[in-house]
């Protein structure tokens, strides 16, 4: 597994971390069952601190994406299509949390805002 | 977590200057980067910490044991680098490994020998005739082989170039892979510190300004730039610091309390040390 970290970003460490594991386990390149390098491990190698590591794997459990079990290590985590579905829908609310923000920000109305989306489903589906 | 270092109220007063009130904890198993301008106190908090000066009052436990109590039994625990070697010059790295193995019941020759393998240390050689990195990476062979559990550096990267600097910060990641070892550092090098370091505590005119978790202080922290007037729309309540230019105004404010339609920048630990020592409050 490959994990890109950069500093430019203005995603937190552990953030870009937990992002690009998910999406390795989304797409199958992680396999359920599969072991993880330790947290330990995994802060030397990509020489960050041992606490953006950790944090990045407590997310990753709290999430359901992967399990840890002491002493053994952590695990990609056995999942079924409706997870999946879970955290796809979560990422659209993201997104679309940070639409509706930056709509209030111009005074963009709601309806006018679904008006936006609306269309934006149509030139998609076309 | 226990905690490897606990600093209470540490007081020590000099004619020019004072700390005053110094209070941190180091949990075992993390690194903490101690930073600060030169002057600010890091080397005279070192040094009470070792009870090579000694404390006027304040409490200071290191593994949970009094420091100047036990003060023996926790140096067999300790590798300490300062930022120079502090022995004669004419000595060669065997001869260090002579004494040294007398002192630390726990030296580990072995060791020893292969850290100065790998750092291509010269084992014959006078210690005057070593460079800077050299003597540095010297330093922390001899901090390392007795296997201590708590590393304690003074500006250990300070005057290094980036690839020597590289190497001591791998080291001391392997050092960590061990979870009961923890690792206090101070340096002026905030980018060293950005990439290692679990905590971060700021000291400025013998004062600590926070001691944070340092995922904490740079996601939970954005500087803001604009215009005075523009300023007044970030919410009050969300500004922690102000610097002011002749052209315009830049603000450290608490991210959570701003909305994200508001372009954020993300800090760097040099620049919120800064904030806190030049900015103003709101």
């Amino acid at each position: 597994m490959e994990i890109k970290l950069s500093n430019a970003s203005d995603k937190p460490i552990y953030e870009q971390i937990t992002e690009q594991m998910k999406q390795a386990i989304l797409t199958g390149k992680l396999k359920p069952g599969d072991p993880l390098p330790s947290i330990r491990n995994l802060a030397k190698e990509l020489k960050i601190s041992v606490m953006t590591t950790k944090r990045a794997y407590a997310d990753l459990e709290r999430d359901g994406f992967i399990v840890t079990f002491a002493g053994k290590g952590s695990f990609v985590a056995e999942r079924n299509q409706e997870f999946l579905r879970e955290e796809l829908l979560r990422q659209v609310e993201e997104h679309l949390t940070k639409a509706v923000q930056t709509a209030k920000l111009a005074g963009i109305e709601g309806k006018e805002l679904i008006d936006i989306l609306s269309m934006l489903v149509e030139e998609e589906l076309e | 977590m226990t905690n490897a270092i606990e600093v209470e109220n540490l007081k020590k007063s000099f004619p020019q200057f004072q700390l005053k009130d110094v209070s941190f904890q180091l949990p075992a198993g993390t690194i903490m980067g101690f930073v600060g301008e030169n002057g600010a106190g890091k080397t005279t908090t070192i040094k009470c910490l070792l009870n090579l000066l000694k404390k006027e009052r304040g409490e200071i436990k290191i593994f949970g044991l009094d420091h100047t109590k036990h003060e023996t039994s926790i140096k067999q625990n300790i590798g300490v680098v300062f930022d120079d070697l502090y022995i004669p010059d004419t000595l060669h790295a065997t001869h260090i490994n002579n004494i040294l193995e007398k002192i630390y019941d726990r030296w580990d020759e072995s060791y020893y020998v292969e850290l100065l393998k790998r750092f291509k240390i010269p084992f014959k050689k006078p210690i005057k005739q070593l460079s800077r990195g050299m003597k540095m990476k010297l330093s922390i062979a001899m901090a390392l082989s007795h296997h201590p559990k708590l590393l304690i550096l003074d500006e250990p990267t300070s005057g290094l170039d980036p690839i020597v600097r590289d190497e001591i910060l791998d080291l001391f990641m392997e050092f960590m892979q061990n979870e009961e070892n923890s690792i206090l550092f101070s340096t002026h090098i905030t980018s060293d510190l950005e990439k290692i370091a679990d905590y971060i505590t700021f000291i400025h005119d013998g004062e600590i300004v926070f001691s944070k978790n340092k995922d904490e202080l740079l996601y939970d922290y954005g500087i803001w730039k604009g215009t005075m007037e523009q300023s007044m729309e970030l919410p009050e309540h969300a500004k922690v610091r102000m610097r002011k230019n002749a052209f315009g105004v830049e603000v450290l404010v608490n991210r959570k309390e701003v909305n994200s339609a508001f372009s954020i920048d993300k800090p760097s630990i040099e620049e919120i040390m800064l904030f806190f020592v030049k900015g103003v409050r709101p």
